[in-house]
């Protein structure tokens, strides 16, 4: 799987009550979700959304288990997180919203703007921008089939559903 | 082993290795108010219906009772489901904080394994839990399979020697631990609380070293008891001890839990809304503490306390002995068990400019209400102690 975006970059511990406030909690459609990722805390993230891939550095997602934050980055547009480290929580919910979390090093040689390409398999990042490439942390493999399915429910629609 | 991997390893039926990755029953699933996104995602799975039902424990605490329409919707659409799929273990608004109940109604035990949709699910490790928090998404999966995977964590084991101070409690330990190992020190991992001091302490204060664990990154955050103890070889990633007997009280400042100092530094900062309550500080010995130091005076002018005590039992024992009462005489507005404004959902949330000290668990940028407020967290004892001042007042002082 090769996913291409443009780079998001933000820094160290960014925590899920500015990824998504607790007010919206309530909200359970995810398209709806997607309208408050980052409010009051990005202006312009909605905007630069669609088809970036966040950069950050250590301990991304870390707080609140709502899985909200995972969801409305990925309906927002969002094509994968790269960051030094994730919150565990995060890093779950992500992967079972078929958001890829990658787990990069040396991140801080990575631009605002660039355009990354990453294969999940290898846990390869390049900046094409640059033309560097970085080592990342291939995820195992049952986990790149949830991401493959699409995300968690879609895997258990398959193995469990009757339909 | 230690203990999460001897927890881990009675569910396999062999040893488990760190860093394997494991999949294991469940022995009982939490929600809370969000179970309405689990019954969402759970319903397209395609099943009619949960694995087992007795061992499905629902709260309503996060929004309670309901602020909004929308949570009245989520809210209505718990209480048909749990009648619809026969799940007994529901507990409507008025009960209290979701972990506070579990462990008051005895769900919680040692050498349990927990899940549940909250990351403060790591407050069962007081008991011997291996307790931990998950997604909505993830909690469908569970309530269609009763299982899930770990990886094994590497385990931190943390030894607590001393006496507190005067007014120093728990919440001023586990704010110095996790000052001093960072919001990530603990992150994938296991940690174990051991030495005389921590053999020692009451439930109750077990409960904020285990809950807040959780804000060093902590998988799981256990106390050993009788039924279940590390093997005498275990081997623990990292070794680190700690002396509470001059320990100052502490506190945690804008905008991340991670960043402690000693109260008498930020001595005098002047506090708009003081919050007494949460799953971390709301037990019946929190409210007796608050109520120590404030029965001396009472709220300063300009000062909101709010007080949410964190279930009703534990309301009903504050009511008898007076604490209540009290309190409301002394000017603070007492409100029903729940989570409160610690979330930023209702019962309280800043306006932009605002400083609040809470005894609550975050202190993130926007976390009670506008991003432009100041939160910061702390001890009962400090809570009560700036609630009379109106400034950040180290207790220890007065």
């Amino acid at each position: 799987m090769i996913l291409r975006g443009r780079v998001i970059k933000l820094g160290d511990n960014i925590d899920t009550d500015q990824i998504y406030p607790g007010r919206y909690l309530p909200i359970t459609e995810p398209v709806e979700m997607a309208g408050h990722a980052f409010e009051g805390i990005i202006s312009d993230f909605l905007q630069r959304a669609k088809g970036s891939i966040i950069v950050a550095g250590k301990n991304f997602g870390c707080g609140s288990s709502r899985e909200q934050a995972a969801t409305a980055l990925k309906w927002a547009g969002i094509v994968a997180v790269v960051a030094e480290s994730f919150a565990r929580i995060f890093f779950r919910n992500a992967i079972n919203q078929g958001l890829p979390a990658i787990i990069g090093h040396h991140l801080d040689r990575i631009n605002e703007g660039d355009e990354l390409r990453i294969d999940l398999h290898l846990g390869k990042i390049e900046d094409l921008t640059t033309g560097e490439s970085y080592p990342g942390d291939p995820l195992p493999d049952f986990l790149l089939a949830i991401i493959e399915a699409g995300g968690l429910i879609e895997k258990l629609k398959r193995s469990l559903g009757g339909g | 082993m230690t203990i999460a991997q001897r927890i881990l390893a009675s569910r396999v039926g062999r040893e488990v290795k760190v860093g394997e990755i494991v999949e294991v029953d469940v022995d009982l699933a939490m929600s809370h108010d969000n179970a309405a996104l689990v019954i969402r995602q759970f319903e397209q799975i395609g099943i009619d219906r949960v694995w087992d039902p007795t061992r499905i424990v629902i709260i309503l605490d996060h929004r309670a009772p309901s602020e909004s329409i929308k949570t009245s919707v989520g809210h209505k659409k718990i209480r048909e489901f749990v009648q619809r799929q026969g799940i007994n273990n529901f507990f409507d608004i008025g009960y209290g904080i979701c972990h506070q109940v579990m462990i008051e109604e005895g769900f919680s035990a040692p050498g349990k394994v927990i899940v549940g949709t909250d990351s403060h699910t790591t407050s069962h490790g007081a008991v011997g839990s291996f307790a931990t928090g998950i997604g909505a998404t993830e909690m469908a999966g569970v309530w269609a399979t009763g299982r899930i995977w770990f990886r094994v964590p590497p385990t931190i084991r943390i030894d607590i020697t001393g006496r507190f101070p005067y007014r120093v409690v728990a919440k001023d330990l586990i704010l110095k631990i996790i000052g001093m190992m960072g919001a990530d020190g603990a992150q994938y991992k296991a940690v174990e609380f051991h030495g005389p001091l921590s053999d020692s302490l009451p439930l109750n204060e077990r409960i904020v070293l285990s809950n807040l664990s959780m804000e060093m990154g902590a998988k799981v955050a256990i106390f050993k008891t009788e039924k279940v103890v590390p093997d005498q070889d275990a081997e623990y990633e990292q070794r680190v001890a700690v002396d509470v007997s001059d320990l100052p009280p502490q506190i945690a400042c804008p905008h991340q839990v991670d960043n402690v100092r000693p109260v008498a530094e930020l001595s005098g900062t002047k506090i708009d809304q003081v919050v007494i309550g949460s799953c971390t500080n709301g037990r019946i010995e929190d409210l007796r503490e608050a109520w120590e130091v404030l029965k001396e005076g009472r709220v300063a002018k300009g000062v909101r306390l709010i007080v949410v005590p964190a279930s009703r039992r534990i309301y009903l024992q504050a009511l008898s002995e007076g604490i209540i009462e009290g309190m409301v005489e002394r000017g603070a507005v007492v409100i029903n068990p729940g989570c409160g404004p610690c979330l930023g959902a209702h019962q309280g949330l800043l306006a932009p400019g605002e400083r609040c000290l809470a005894t609550t668990n975050r202190n993130f940028k926007g976390r009670m209400g506008s991003p432009e407020a100041e939160i910061y967290l702390g001890s009962p004892y400090t809570a009560a102690a700036t609630a009379l001042t109106g400034r950040i007042t180290d207790p220890s002082q007065l």
